[in-house]
């Protein structure tokens, strides 16, 4: 398989991911939206790192992955905080800062 | 056809299928099942580019930490059983011309660029990423500890007791 096909793969799995974030209500689908679109990234990087052969790419996807896992960590935790707050997580009614 | 391009197909298929459903399915709860299948699909493909050390990263990480820990908000802040988990969609024909344009402009740009040369000898993937992290990447690595601490820290604020 040419690098081009794993490239076109990570575009449509990251236009799906954008897709899901646009449209989602819940916070929770949004979240899961935005995994998806990182894990395209790293479907690009990973390949980039194979067809160049330069362990370059291998060394950020590993850094992307732990960033997101600390990412999701803290988006969850503002997710629930956010419930105890106003008791829902529809994105649509969380306008506080709505002038 | 090559054992990898028919590895490449199934996987892609399976990846694509997926991914759809986690953004289009009713229910939050198999949503999050449907990007745990994606995940593993996603660490599929890494094996399918010669990376494995990556594929168990991938399962470990992602698979196991992310998806469970995402299961825990959704059983916090929905009920499991009854009709509230269940999600709706909003601006979906505008959502998907947003991402069909990004699609298209991707790989539109992709078509005009032109193939590397393919690459024969590659190097020991798992000794030289041990290198490389102690030795280019030795300060990003640093600064990546510090980041999940700062991260735990966030998380122990967020979580504590209200008093």
């Amino acid at each position: 398989m040419s690098l081009h096909g794993y490239l076109t793969l990570g575009a449509l799995v990251f236009a799906i991911g954008l897709f899901g974030v646009v449209t989602r209500r819940n916070a929770v689908g949004m979240l899961l939206g935005i995994e998806l679109m990182l894990n395209a990234v790293n479907i690009n990087l990973v390949a980039f790192s194979r067809f160049h052969a330069d362990l370059g790419g291998i060394v950020f996807s590993l850094f992307t992955i732990a960033i997101t896992v600390a990412e999701v960590a803290l988006g969850l935790a503002i997710v629930i905080v956010i419930f105890r707050v106003r008791k829902t997580i529809e994105a649509d009614r969380l306008d506080l800062l709505r002038g | 056809m090559t054992v990898e391009t028919v590895g490449f197909w199934l996987v892609a298929a399976v990846l694509l299928a997926s991914s759809l459903a986690v953004v289009l399915t009713k229910n939050l709860f198999h949503a999050v099942l449907y990007l745990a299948v994606a995940l593993v699909a996603t660490g599929v493909v890494f094996l399918l580019l010669e990376s494995p050390f990556l594929f168990g990263v991938q399962l470990l990480l992602y698979a196991g930490g992310v998806v469970t820990i995402v299961v825990f908000a959704i059983m916090l802040t929905e009920r499991l059983v009854g009709e509230r988990i269940t999600q709706t969609s909003r601006h979906v024909v505008n959502g998907a011309i947003v991402s069909a344009a990004v699609f298209v402009a991707v790989v539109g740009f992709l078509l005009q660029a032109g193939a590397p040369a393919p690459v024969t000898e590659r190097p020991d993937q798992l000794a030289g990423l041990g290198r490389a992290l102690v030795g280019p990447y030795a300060v990003t690595l640093e600064l990546l500890g510090v980041l999940l601490v700062a991260a735990l820290l966030g998380a122990i604020y967020f979580a504590r007791a209200d008093d």
